[in-house]
């Protein structure tokens, strides 16, 4: 068993008139599953409403399964023993960067989590100088929030995580409402984590260009997941990705298309690079 | 009908040891009819800029005609003007209020002092200009998906009968889906309304497809303002400003650095499509 | 306008009062307002500018950052004023149409006008070198005796830090939809209070609505970083007093002796030297 399994979960939320009668039912997740090993990199692409989030929240007991069971580390997250060991095992960062740090000054926003956990304070502090130094915001722990750029801000939220020594980090769409420039810090951020400390990463995104990397992909539609494999095996299937209205990367696009006109290139290009070698073979062959 | 700006600066917290000029002597010609792709990071004066232009800020130096008529000067009517020179702020479905989407888009032509039937029959046809159905008219805005707010907060200022729109930022915090719908729509109104559109943007991707002209901001003045192609063209000068030109740019220069004679003046797939295609063909005819 | 409240604001600088442990700062701003409140005269006060002016010295906050706190109660220190100056009655000194400024008026409102400037200085001066989560963390310490009659100090304490932590975000979010609706048309100017009232319901509704989704957002946060109340927490900067924050008590302390000394006597030396003086 992986860090986080998911096995045949279902979220349905009933919505509500203004009376309060119900008026229907909707499924936010229906049937998924997931086994996500210590260690990996894993990205969740999905539009708006495809249940992704809903899913991220699953993943740290905000939510509980309404079928099915999660299990992070071994422990059932609607066992309620398991709560804050579950908190802790499996940290969260949100989209609003505004709307999730707490303290008034970078380094104490950091130590919020290692407070509620009850951290000795000398503990305390040696984890917000690791935290902080992990994501590269260290020199800014004096400062306030509200000075920082979006990028800097979630990069901070990443640290508070860190700070509670999670195994894994789950990030729902942390860069949606960042700039292309937050967008590259904060990712490396994260990437970071990945292959230097070996946290387990699940990153949600509907940004293609940020799952390159990963080493698995889920994509959500209608809250099930409707492909998954390699970054490579996903992007080759361009069209499939295009019915979804997901994004995918202009190189793979433009590889898809000359392929479409009979080049002889192979499918899920990713990179400029592999693009380039691909037309060197096409020429060769001329 | 055009807006000239002559030298206009901006400076915040003047005559304070903080002051920062946002703006620095920027001279523009707005004609009838263009859509401009304002580009620039955050940071680099292009919100401050466009809230010149409907009078929503006031220049430190500097003026700013609008039909040759000076914005600043006593006695000119700045609600007119504010009706004519619509703005559309970042993430403007944080604006709706009113119990209905139908009556929140009333409210801009209601504040003009319109007859109701003429309030009514604008908020209709603002309402079918950004394609939202009849179905939703007498819902709440709140009730809605992300996408469809921004459509109602859109009409909202259409609703105005403006002569330039500009919009902050549109696509912020959409997924590509809600993106290129969101774009598509401004493209099809721009074309039925005849209409200046001005859009503001840190993506260079979501422009390139659709404006005639692009101009680039960077630390309060401007960069470049030309043609798509023409600035794209200096995507070396644009990353060092935290700006990248489309991915395809790259791709044909990879290939351009690894002796293929193929032109890197290319903005679209579909261009750069046609460029490799034509490059073999000449290859096969030698 | 709305971006000048300071309240609230940390300003950062390395100062001794910056370090002063906040149940200090607390304590001591209580006592300064609470002298604000014995003090009656012109001597009193001179010794409340001077310990003022000192502690804004020590503090190197800017001033114009001590004032900018001001401007945002100017309609109320304006009111004050007015209403004591025409409504005092007295010993008349002026007499505009049915208007009488009297002799107490001008004194009552001079003094009026003191206080409040005093004590939003005074309170500025506490919030601009106190970061919210110190003040809240010295709040919570100082009214801990109050845990065993089942008051819930922690959970005041942290709302208060939350309230004072969003309270810029939220003025920006006003500034924004303000300008949002200005674009759309709206007056928030003119008309009778009933329109300017109804005026400002484009500017409440979309206010609130964020304010709530950002609360929402912001307690999912908290909870995913395992916030449960005040039980096992521990701190990352647990308050301990130092040599320094003695001196400071023993400093306020002989403000407020050498104040009341000061109000009680300088009148009556003052009064001897110039009679002294006269003769």
């Amino acid at each position: 068993m992986g860090i986080i399994e998911v096995k045949d979960l279902v979220y349905e939320y009933i919505r509500r008139d203004e009376e309060g009668n119900v008026e229907g039912i909707t499924t936010a997740v229906d049937d998924v599953n997931l086994d996500i090993a210590q260690g990996d990199f894993v990205a969740i692409l999905g539009h708006n409403g495809s249940g992704k989030s809903t899913l991220a929240k699953h993943l740290n007991a905000i939510l509980y399964p309404a079928e099915g069971t999660v299990w992070v580390d071994g422990k059932d997250t609607k066992q309620d023993q398991y709560l804050w060991d579950i908190r802790q095992t499996a940290g969260m960062v949100f989209q609003n960067p505004d709307n999730q740090i707490i303290g008034q000054m970078v380094e104490e926003d950091v130590g919020f989590g290692p407070e509620n956990m009850g951290v000795p304070t000398k503990e305390i502090w040696e984890r917000v100088e690791e935290s902080l130094k992990a994501v590269g915001m260290y020199e800014f722990r004096k400062s306030s929030p509200n000075k920082l750029s979006g990028g800097q801000k979630q990069r901070v939220s990443i640290a508070g995580v860190i700070a509670m020594h999670p195994k894994c980090i789950i990030l729902d769409e942390p860069t949606a409402m960042l700039d292309p420039k937050g967008r590259k810090e904060v990712i490396r951020a994260v990437r970071a984590l990945n292959d230097v400390e070996r946290i387990t990463v699940i990153l949600i995104t509907h940004y293609m260009e940020e799952v390159i990397y990963a080493d698995r992909v889920y994509v959500m539609d209608k809250g099930k997941i409707t492909l998954q494999g390699t970054p490579r095996e996903v992007f080759s299937e361009v069209d499939r990705l295009r019915d979804l209205r997901l994004d995918v990367p202009q190189v793979t696009v433009l590889a898809h298309e000359l392929r479409k006109e009979g080049f002889p290139i192979p499918r899920g290009i990713l990179t400029k690079q592999e693009f380039r070698e691909a037309i060197d073979q096409c020429r060769q062959m001329l | 009908m055009s807006i000239i700006i002559d030298k206009v600066s901006h400076v915040y917290g003047e005559h304070t040891a903080m002051a920062v000029k946002a703006l620095n002597e920027i001279s523009l010609v707005i004609p009838d009819g263009q859509f401009i792709g304002l580009i620039g990071h955050t940071g680099s004066g292009k919100s401050t800029l466009v809230q010149h232009l409907n009078g929503l800020m006031k220049a430190t130096s500097g003026a700013i005609y609008f039909n040759g008529e000076d914005i600043d000067a006593d006695g000119f009517n700045r609600k007119l003007l504010r009706s004519k020179v619509g703005l559309v702020f970042q993430y403007p479905e944080h604006q709706l209020f009113e119990v209905d989407v139908f009556t929140d888009v009333c409210f801009g032509p209601k504040n003009l002092g319109l007859s109701k039937k003429e309030v009514e029959l604008r908020a209709y046809e603002a309402l079918k200009l950004v394609g939202l159905d009849d179905d939703y008219f007498y819902q709440s805005p709140f009730d809605l998906s992300g996408g469809q707010k921004r459509r109602v907060a859109i009409a909202g200022v259409l609703a105005m009968k403006p002569e330039v729109l500009i919009l902050d930022e549109p696509t912020a915090g959409l997924d590509p889906k809600g993106r290129d719908e969101i774009l598509d729509q401004i493209f099809r109104l721009k074309n039925e309304m005849g209409i200046t559109v001005i859009l503001v943007s840190h993506s260079m991707e979501d422009v390139a497809k659709y404006v005639d002209r692009i101009i680039v901001m960077n630390k309060g003045s401007i960069l470049y303002d030309d043609e798509p192609r023409e600035v794209f063209r200096h995507y070396e000068a644009l990353e060092e400003v935290g700006l990248a030109a489309p991915q395809v740019t790259y791709i044909m220069k990879e290939l351009r650095d690894h002796g293929y004679e193929v032109s890197d003046e290319v903005t679209t797939i579909d261009e750069a499509k046609e460029e490799i295609i034509r490059y073999f063909k000449n290859s096969v005819r030698k | 306008m709305l971006r000048d409240i300071t309240l609230g604001q940390y300003y950062q600088a390395d100062s001794i009062i910056h370090r002063l442990d906040p149940r200090v700062k607390l304590g001591s701003t209580i006592i300064f307002i609470i002298s604000l409140f014995l003090f009656n005269g012109a001597a009193g006060y001179l010794v409340a500018a001077v310990f003022l002016a000192l502690v804004i010295k020590l503090s190197r906050v800017p001033f114009r950052f001590m004032i900018k706190g001001m401007k945002a109660i100017l309609f109320l220190l304006m009111i004050t004023v007015v209403f004591n100056l025409f409504l005092t009655p007295g010993e008349p000194l002026i007499r505009v149409w049915t208007l009488t400024i009297t002799k107490e008026g001008v004194r009552l409102a001079i003094l009026l006008a003191m206080r409040l400037s005093f004590l939003i200085i005074g309170s500025s001066v506490m919030t601009l070198t106190t970061t919210p989560n110190q003040l809240t963390d010295g709040m919570e310490k100082m009214l801990g005796p109050l845990k065993k009659i089942k008051v819930p100090v922690h959970e005041i304490a942290m709302m208060m830090s939350i309230a004072l932590r969003f309270i810029p975000i939220l003025m920006e979010e006003t500034d924004k939809i303000m300008k949002a609706q200005l674009a759309r048309g709206a007056d928030f100017e003119s008309g009778n209070l009933i329109k300017k009232a109804k005026s400002l319901v484009p500017l409440l509704v979309p206010l609130f609505i964020s304010a709530f989704r950002r609360a929402n957002d912001l307690a999912m946060a908290m909870e995913a970083r395992c916030y449960r109340g005040g039980e096992y927490r521990t701190k990352m900067k647990p308050l301990h007093y130092g040599r320094k924050d003695w001196i400071a008590y023993i400093m306020v302390g002989s403000y407020l002796i050498i104040g009341i000394l000061a109000s009680k006597f300088l009148p009556i030396v003052a009064g001897e030297i110039i009679a002294r003086f006269w003769s």
